[in-house]
């Protein structure tokens, strides 16, 4: 791949990237949470068709232009994606040749399929039946059924996408000793991940992104970790955050223990045993990688996850039992979630009726609703946030990215929170909607509010925090003061190395 | 400022203009039937070279055809002649509606949630058929009787609305379930029977009218309440600082409500007066615009069929709400299920076959969307005397049955597609 550049409306994704890869070499891919790299692996399998970026694929000395996902697998390319591609309800067979089963006049034979798919397996020496739904298989053999569905498109060269986040280690090693297998035959392989221990035993060679930009690719040899970790995150954190340190209070919220659980999986554990506490007019950062748990730890707190829970939650001093988001927002906790669209807005609706969602009982009225009380509301958190549009009626679907998050923002200022929640609040919002908000954290921060933000932009949480404090898989891995937060320091704590 | 306020102006009018293009349609299907059902008006065979001649006659035929219904249209005696828009025919024609007007009320809140009921034709039977037995055989009063429907209407609600909300099977297949076994339910209490009801009382809640003067009492009454909302609404916005109190305009606006009271009562007031049927079906509208936007509930309603998981996420108990709903069209249901009876006189154990998908249709070419969140109890009753309009004038007019059904069919789609390339643009 040759100088790719890849543009989004206002964003550049990829800015001339270089990047190449042998025969039956493992290549590793790494960089922080939005550096571009399943930017670059999109643009080599034609999930951005060729035209929509600048630059060449060159695959075996010649130029490609793919306008498909099936172009770049003719080509040879499989691309297995964190979140898997298989149809549940079909057996393993019918996965591995979904769309190009052996027939004869659009009849399957059946015989064949099966055949073939045990041979594939055994190749693999996967011990699994290829009759077997693919639902009843556990998520590490079902990314084995994925690579093995990519091999039977004889691919040459196969991306793995984070493809251990959800394997326990016995899983990983499977996958480890097939994939050297693979290695042996020939299969170059580009491995994108965040857990350095495993870049380091398995590449042959790495390539570090950093905002888009190629940083450097090196041979693992000569390579550290340490080198490694800076180079992803060599940047200076700018001057876009203005250094107020804040107040503090006395403590607001105090979490003892927390352990949550996957919903589908009930002994594995997403967060694990973590406590800590905010204060009265602090801003607390939580770094960590994506699945780190983030994101499951603020919703365990706030009654919203849907799996297992344990664990205590103080709020100013006093011990509260939260079982739902209602009591959360009772004990005055309010959550700005992830993913404004598909957790945040009703996006056919009006910016009033948004906003005075959560809160609407305090705002309106307990049964009947008076449209001019809320109007009040909705205009007055409107104006605070400068929130552009022309009225509290304008739909929400219809603002930008950074006015919609401000809608949803405004929504939790109006339920009068003690705690706010932060998740990733800034995300797909352009510099200057960020600034605003980020002044609009320090702003209330200054009014005495404790503010815990989950932020995969580490300038952001290191520029805003008065703390940060790290999850690794689950676990509390480290917490740093404004002082010693480094990226370097909360990087290597978020890989795992420290 | 200025363009604020411009686009204010524009946004309304986007809201309101799906409200008049219906209205419009409705007007401009009454005035089909009634020049089509007066008495000299030219038959429509002509239209299309009827008589199997296929040669040049055909095309004569066919001109004919067009030229005497120009000729009939231009001599405007058929306003006069139609028998469409006359009041014994309003008065029949609001009747019609009045059942499936009381259902679509309820379904159309059901809808907004993100949920569907296909059950309420079969649920009407049973309340009805229940209500019947317990007037008739059990001797049970009046409004124990009538009470009853209710309870069973809200019980089976329930039912639904635990296997839908905490019970997480799909409100389609519970109500599938429920339109089967409802209908089994009262062939079996009925003993497949049908109830006749011989209470006066009982059977005027379908039969009997309003007396004149009473209903004149009822527009000063609704006028009266129009006109305080007016009031109150202008000054609201001058007590909350959102501007000066306009009370000119506020006025203007309820000049369209206040002339259709009086129009609606001097109509029913030629025939015999207002139905009681009616009656009921408008204050259960009345309740149903005052759930949908005055209450937390009907807001609810419309966040969790909107977003689920952002209602969810704002503290609203999902749930809880999904059950609710399902009991208020419960209750919906009863009320239903008791005017149907009372207009029949009897309770069958066939009654009220299809009477959900009327519903549906009500809602759905009233602008609701079957995904939830969007919808309106204007547009759910409009739904409901459009689709009464084309039975009735259909059914003056001699059409067929089974030309009527797949009319209603083609217009129940065609008013889904318009609507979706109208939001489109």
């Amino acid at each position: 791949m040759r100088s790719i550049v890849k543009e989004f409306p206002g964003v550049k994704a990829l800015d001339g990237v270089t990047f190449d890869l042998y025969e039956g070499e493992f290549h590793s891919l790494v960089g922080e949470n939005g550096a571009g790299k399943s930017t670059l692996m999109k643009t080599l399998s034609g999930v951005y068709p060729f035209g929509t970026y600048e630059g060449d694929i060159v695959i075996e000395g010649e130029v490609r232009q793919f306008k498909t996902i099936r172009d770049s697998e003719k080509a040879g390319v499989a691309i297995i994606f964190q979140e898997l591609s298989l149809v549940k309800e079909l057996t393993v067979g019918e996965n591995i040749f979904l769309g190009r089963e052996p027939s004869r006049f659009g009849v399957i034979n059946w015989s064949e399929l099966y055949q073939k798919a045990s041979q594939l397996l055994k190749d693999l020496h996967l011990p699994i039946d290829p009759r077997t739904p693919v639902g009843n298989l556990g998520i590490g053999q079902q990314q084995l059924v994925e690579i093995a569905k990519a091999l039977s498109q004889k691919a040459k060269i196969l991306v793995l996408d984070e493809p251990t986040a959800a394997l326990t280690e016995s899983e990983v090693e499977t996958l480890f000793t097939i994939l050297r297998n693979l290695k042996e035959r020939g299969v170059g392989m580009i491995y994108i991940s965040h857990k350095l221990d495993e870049v380091f035993t398995m590449s042959d060679r790495i390539t570090v992104l950093r905002d888009g930009k190629t940083v450097g690719t090196e041979a693992t040899i000569g390579l550290t970790k340490d080198k490694v970790i800076s180079l992803m995150v060599g940047r200076d954190v700018g001057d876009i955050f203005p250094k107020i340190s804040h107040n503090f209070g006395e403590t607001a919220l105090e979490i003892k223990n927390l352990t949550a659980y996957d919903l589908d999986n009930p002994n594995k554990k997403l967060v694990d045993n973590v406590s800590f506490n905010v204060k009265k007019g602090e801003v607390l950062g939580i770094s960590g990688l994506m699945g780190a748990g983030r994101s499951e730890l603020l919703m365990a707190i706030f009654g919203a996850w849907q799996g297992k829970t344990a664990g205590e939650v103080l709020v100013e001093g006093r011990r509260v039992s939260i079982d739902s988001p209602a009591a959360a927002i009772r004990n005055g906790i309010g959550f700005v979630t992830e993913d404004r669209k598909r957790f945040g807005l009703l996006l056919e609706q009006t910016i009033l009726d948004n906003m005075t969602l959560a809160g609407l009982k305090k705002i309106s009225g307990a049964f009947v609703t008076h449209r001019s009380r809320e109007t009040v509301a909705a205009k007055g958190a409107m104006q605070s946030l400068r929130v552009k549009a022309n009225s509290p009626i304008t739909i929400a679907g219809t603002l930008s990215g950074g006015n919609q998050q401000k809608v949803v923002l405004g929504k939790w200022l109006l339920t009068n929170p003690k705690v706010l929640f932060l998740d990733e609040p800034t995300r797909g919002i352009d510099v200057g909607a960020k600034q605003e908000i980020y002044a609009e954290i320090n702003k209330l921060a200054a009014t005495g509010l404790a503010i815990v933000m989950v932020s995969s932009e580490l300038p952001e949480v290191l520029g805003l925090s008065d703390r940060v404090l790290v999850l690794h898989e689950g676990k509390l891995a480290g917490e740093f003061t404004r002082s010693e937060a480094t990226p370097e320091k909360v990087m290597a704590c978020a890989t795992g190395n420290l | 400022m200025s363009e604020q306020e411009k686009s204010k102006g524009f946004k309304l009018e986007t809201t309101a203009l799906r409200a008049y293009t219906m209205l419009g349609a409705l007007v401009l299907i009454w005035l089909f039937f009634h020049y089509a059902t007066s008495p000299d008006c030219p038959s429509f065979k002509l239209l299309f070279g009827a008589n199997g001649d296929p040669g040049i006659g055909w095309f004569r035929a066919f001109l004919d055809g067009w030229t005497s219904h120009f000729a009939h249209f231009f001599s405007f005696s058929w306003l006069k002649a139609g028998i469409f828009l006359s009041p014994l025919n309003l008065s029949n024609l609001m009747l019609q509606t009045s059942v499936t007007g009381i259902l679509a009320v309820g379904m159309l809140m059901l809808i907004v949630a993100g949920q569907i009921d296909l059950s309420v034709g079969s649920v009407l039977a049973l309340a009805g058929g229940v209500a019947a037995i317990a007037l008739t055989n059990w001797g049970w009063g009046l409004v124990p009787s009538i009470l009853m429907a209710i309870a069973v209407g809200v019980a089976i609600g329930l039912i639904h609305g635990i296997l839908t909300a905490y019970g997480k099977i799909p409100a389609f297949i519970v109500t599938l379930g429920g339109l089967l076994a409802w209908r089994g339910a009262i062939k079996g209490v009925s003993q497949s029977e049908t109830i006749r009801i011989a209470d006066p009382t009982f059977k005027a809640i379908g039969q009997s009218y309003v007396a004149p003067n009473i209903g004149w009492i009822l527009a000063v009454v609704a006028i009266a309440v129009v006109l305080f909302f007016a009031y109150r609404s202008a000054k609201s916005q001058k007590e909350y600082g959102l501007g000066e109190a306009n009370y000119g305009s506020e006025f203007i606006k309820a000049i369209l409500p206040v002339s259709a009271i009086i129009l609606f009562i001097y109509v029913m007031n030629s025939y015999a007066g207002v139905p009681i049927p009616v009656l009921i079906l408008l204050a259960v509208a009345l309740l149903g615009v005052f759930i949908t936007n005055s209450t937390t509930f009907g807001r609810y309603l419309y966040a969790i069929g909107g977003n689920t998981d952002a209602a969810r996420l704002s503290g609203i108990n999902t749930k809880m709400n999904i059950l609710k709903v399902y009991m208020l069209l419960g209750v919906l249901t009863g009320v239903a299920a008791i005017v149907f009876t009372a207009r029949q006189g009897s309770a069958a154990p066939d009654a009220g076959t299809l009477k959900e998908l009327e519903a549906i249709a009500a809602c759905v070419i009233g602008g609701a969307s079957l995904m939830g969140g969007r919808g309106t109890i204007f547009g759910a009753c409009l739904g409901a005397l459009i689709m009464a309009s084309l039975d009735n004038g259909m059914s003056l007019l001699n059409v067929q049955d089974f030309v009527q059904d797949m009319i209603k069919g083609t217009i129940l789609v065609a008013a889904v597609g318009l609507d979706m390339v109208g939001r489109k643009n």
